[in-house]
């Protein structure tokens, strides 16, 4: 026995000093050299925006690997790229767009005018995955009058036109198999994909631009927040890109080892009703709903100090953005006023088609609780994301669900009928269509304010939150950006010190 | 021997056919679409047709299946819907994380479940005896996740022994660092392993301690330990050695857990990914490989039973096919 004790005791030293051995995931070189570790929940389903790569792509490539003809700030300006000139005709129809000299990808070859054509066909190919497809419906023509030239030719004036080029990568048009390769005009080239691991980026020396401060940014995915905060602490990544829950922030706050970023999101957490169905086809009804949820104490309960409250789909960062917290307020006898008013003096069930992963389930469990002092019984059906798309999004077979919506600019969604939730006012839908043919901006804001009070008023859905964009770092790096909007999260200028 | 040999060998291949046929009918009767994954929140009709027909699910269930299983028969298993990376490959890479994984672990479980077993069943009257008898308890009652989570706060989280989770990127390029990130892992699969082999390794010892042959062998002079040895051993491996196979087989199913608390790039991780988005390639290559590795774990655990025990050998028409 005494033989047995001293066997484990030995073992257990061994495995302390082969411990000791190793060192943490991420390497120490610092300056030009450094390779930095960036950790994050939103792996790449594949390499192409266009294909279904979703989140982790955008994330991993947009202004790293892939450019486009413009592209958004972190503070959310548009800004030329790989376009050295544009011009537009009168009409607003035409767009004159001149290339930048010098540029090429990563394979060698130069880039034209052929591939920029391309590359906007594959945003509206009859195939295409890419969540900007219908927004370039209005491209009548692409002609490419020699290698540097690009003409765009649109059927209507399209104010977000510039905009929405900022989301097309410009790719090769050469280059194939561009789910599990790339080739793009960006600072990195990918260096390697280990699924379910790690994806990595490797400085591109034949950059046209300024070459990026390291040499190297692994992303290292997790499925689980707790295990990517872990990461952090044992110092095997630098770099958290989007915390997803405030549990794990009190390790790193008041902690000189660490920075934590507060930045702006445009990630809405939505009670979406089926407007088609009742009851919530009556606007009192999901009046009443919002004014029987305290979305300021389930803002705290989910997410502590961070976060922001919105009354509508828009967030500040939005150009249409105003503060609508008021229209629908939280007043619970209000809310039995309006149901008494609607018919359901004596409340009504409903079923709320919950997605199983955070903080849905959490949000959904609220809910009932608020929604039963005013006499609704909310049932939860608990479903995975998968289901949510055939069962919510295709069949729109559902009264109310619970999502994360995580674009910016998307109010416009109000004005297309047929979107799942079904919300279908068609003022609000010439609203929506005449803001995007505005000639000023002003115009176009002042339309989507129209939208934006509209949809307030008829409580279209409860949008019950924004979600805080936190970035937490080791405090010896910086030049990340911190607002992460649209999920893109350039990494050519952080450095470790 | 080699007549049962054939038998057990053809019954193998037969079981393997209809579980990867049941298994192909069950992943279609699921809810939701493998074009699923493809979409974004605002795709449009058309966008959710060119999703269906990419991932060919509008296609006859009897073409699909003959499309795979003439793939597998030229090792081929095809491409997943989601990435677009072929299936064979992926999988044995992260065959490198999940089989030494698991392997390790048996073995762990195997060294301390014996020493537990043995020295309870011998010492069931001493407080050491008595506090593994209760520990090996309590370790079956245990979720295997909570033992991981905890092992990561003390371990990588507080004393920064361990990392907290992943595998190197060059894999095992450096042994050192790909053991050192399997350590935790091996540890908290082993202790909840071993808790539940130390109790058969109890049982059946104990039972040969009480057995004839054990006192006759004493009463010829043998001393205790030297009686254990050359009769006990081989008696209590007979019953031990089928719950092994089990057991074995059991750690490289469950060993999915593990993988998502520790981040590990493997097996299991990459089965739960591929289930959450009706990867049908993917999850039908995985469960291919690890239906032959169960299967195949049950035909050893058989026959190494048969090789220690003669009894066996002669009785296998009693017992028919086991």
């Amino acid at each position: 026995m005494k033989r047995t004790i001293g066997l484990v005791a030995l073992s257990v030293a061994a495995a302390v000093a082969l411990a000791g051995c190793a060192g943490g995931g991420g390497s120490s070189a610092t300056g030009d050299d450094a390779t930095i570790t960036v950790g994050s929940l939103y792996e790449p389903q594949n390499l192409s925006n266009t294909g279904g790569g979703g989140q982790g792509v955008t994330e991993a490539f947009t202004g790293n690997v892939y450019e486009g003809l413009y592209r958004l700030t972190d503070d959310g300006e548009v800004e030329p790229v790989l376009a050295a000139d544009s011009t537009v005709s009168d009409d607003g129809l035409t767009y004159t767009f001149t290339l930048k000299d010098g540029v090429t990808f990563h394979s060698g070859d130069p880039l034209t005018s052929a591939d920029v054509k391309s590359s906007i066909e594959a945003v509206t190919a009859e195939d295409s995955q890419s969540a900007r497809k219908s927004s370039f419906a209005v491209i009548s023509d692409i002609a490419t009058p020699d290698d540097k030239t690009v003409v765009i030719t649109l059927s209507e004036r399209s104010i977000s036109f510039i905009y929405n080029l900022s989301y097309v990568w410009i790719v090769n048009d050469a280059a194939k198999d561009l789910k599990t390769t790339e080739d793009g005009t960006g600072p990195y080239t990918l260096g390697d994909w280990k699924r379910g691991s790690t994806l990595s980026l490797e400085r591109w020396d034949d950059y046209w631009g300024e070459p990026a401060k390291n040499a190297e940014v692994v992303f290292t995915y997790f499925t689980d927040a707790t295990a990517l905060s872990n990461a952090l602490v044992t110092k095997q990544i630098d770099i958290i890109t989007s915390v997803q829950s405030p549990d794990q922030l009190s390790q790193f706050t008041d902690n000189a080892d660490y920075v934590v970023s507060d930045g702006d999101s445009t990630t809405k957490e939505l009670l979406a009703f089926n407007d088609r169905v009742a009851p919530f086809d009556q606007a009192l009804v999901r009046k009443a709903v919002y004014s029987a949820i305290d979305t300021k104490k389930l803002l705290s309960s989910i997410w502590g100090d961070y976060g922001t409250l919105i009354g509508s789909m828009v967030p500040p960062t939005d150009p249409w953005y105003e503060d609508l917290t008021q229209v629908n307020p939280y007043d619970p006898e209000l809310a039995k006023q309006q149901l008494a008013e609607a018919g359901f003096a004596d409340g009504f069930t409903f079923t709320l088609d919950t997605p199983s992963y955070d903080p849905h389930p959490a949000v959904a469990e609220f809910l009932q609780s608020e929604l039963a002092k005013v006499g609704i019984t909310v049932e939860i059906n608990t479903i995975s994301a998968d289901e949510w798309y055939s069962k919510v999004f295709k069949e729109r077979d559902f009264q109310a669900t619970l999502q994360e919506h995580v674009n910016d600019r998307d109010v416009v969604w109000y004005g297309n009928p047929d979107f799942y939730w079904g919300y279908d006012n068609p003022e609000v839908t010439q609203w929506v269509s005449e803001a995007e043919q505005a000639t000023t901006t002003e115009e176009q804001t002042a339309k989507l304010k129209l939208v934006n009070e509209q949809i307030a008023e008829d409580a279209a859905s409860v949008w019950l939150y924004l979600y805080p964009q936190i970035v937490v770092a080791a405090s010896d790096v910086s030049g990340y950006g911190v607002n992460g909007l649209n999920s893109q999260f350039f990494v050519a200028d952080i450095v470790r010190k | 021997m080699l007549a049962y040999l054939l038998r057990r060998s053809a019954f193998l291949v037969v079981s393997f056919l209809v579980a990867m046929t049941v298994l192909f009918v069950l992943l279609r009767l699921l809810p939701g679409d493998p074009s699923n994954a493809l979409l974004s929140v605002n795709a449009t009709q058309e966008q959710i047709d060119a999703a269906r027909e990419q991932v060919g699910a509008d296609r006859p269930l009897g073409e699909q299946f003959a499309a795979w299983f003439g793939g597998v028969l030229t090792l081929d298993l095809g491409s997943s819907f989601v990435s677009s990376l072929p299936v064979g490959p992926e999988i044995a890479l992260r065959l490198q994380v999940t089989v030494p994984l698991t392997l390790l672990a048996f073995l762990l479980a195997v060294v301390l479940a014996l020493v537990a077993g043995v020295v309870s069943a011998l010492r069931a009257d001493r407080w050491y005896g008595i506090a593994l008898s209760g520990l090996s308890q309590l370790g079956i009652a245990v979720p295997v996740f909570w033992v991981g989570i905890l092992l990561v706060s003390v371990f990588a989280v507080t004393l920064r022994l361990f990392p907290s989770g992943g595998f190197p990127r060059d894999d095992w390029a450096d042994p050192a660092a790909a053991l050192t990130s399997l350590a935790l892992p091996v540890i908290t699969i082993a202790i909840v392993m071993s808790a539940s082999i130390t109790r058969y390794v109890r049982s059946a010892t104990l039972d040969v301690v009480g057995s004839d042959y054990l006192r006759s062998s004493r009463a010829q002079g043998a001393g205790f330990g030297e009686a254990l040895l050359r009769h006990g051993a081989r008696n209590a491996a007979v019953p031990v050695v089928a719950i092994l196979g089990i057991e074995l087989a059991t750690t490289f199913l469950g060993a999915v857990v593990v993988e998502s608390v520790f981040s590990l790039p493997g097996l299991g991780s990459m089965l739960l990914t591929a289930i959450q988005q009706h990867d049908y390639p993917n999850i039908q290559g995985i469960l291919l490989v690890s239906t032959l590795v169960v299967l195949l774990t049950g035909f050893v655990a058989d026959i190494a039973q048969r090789l220690i025990d003669p009894r066996l050998r002669t009785s296998i028409s009693g017992n028919g096919l086991r």
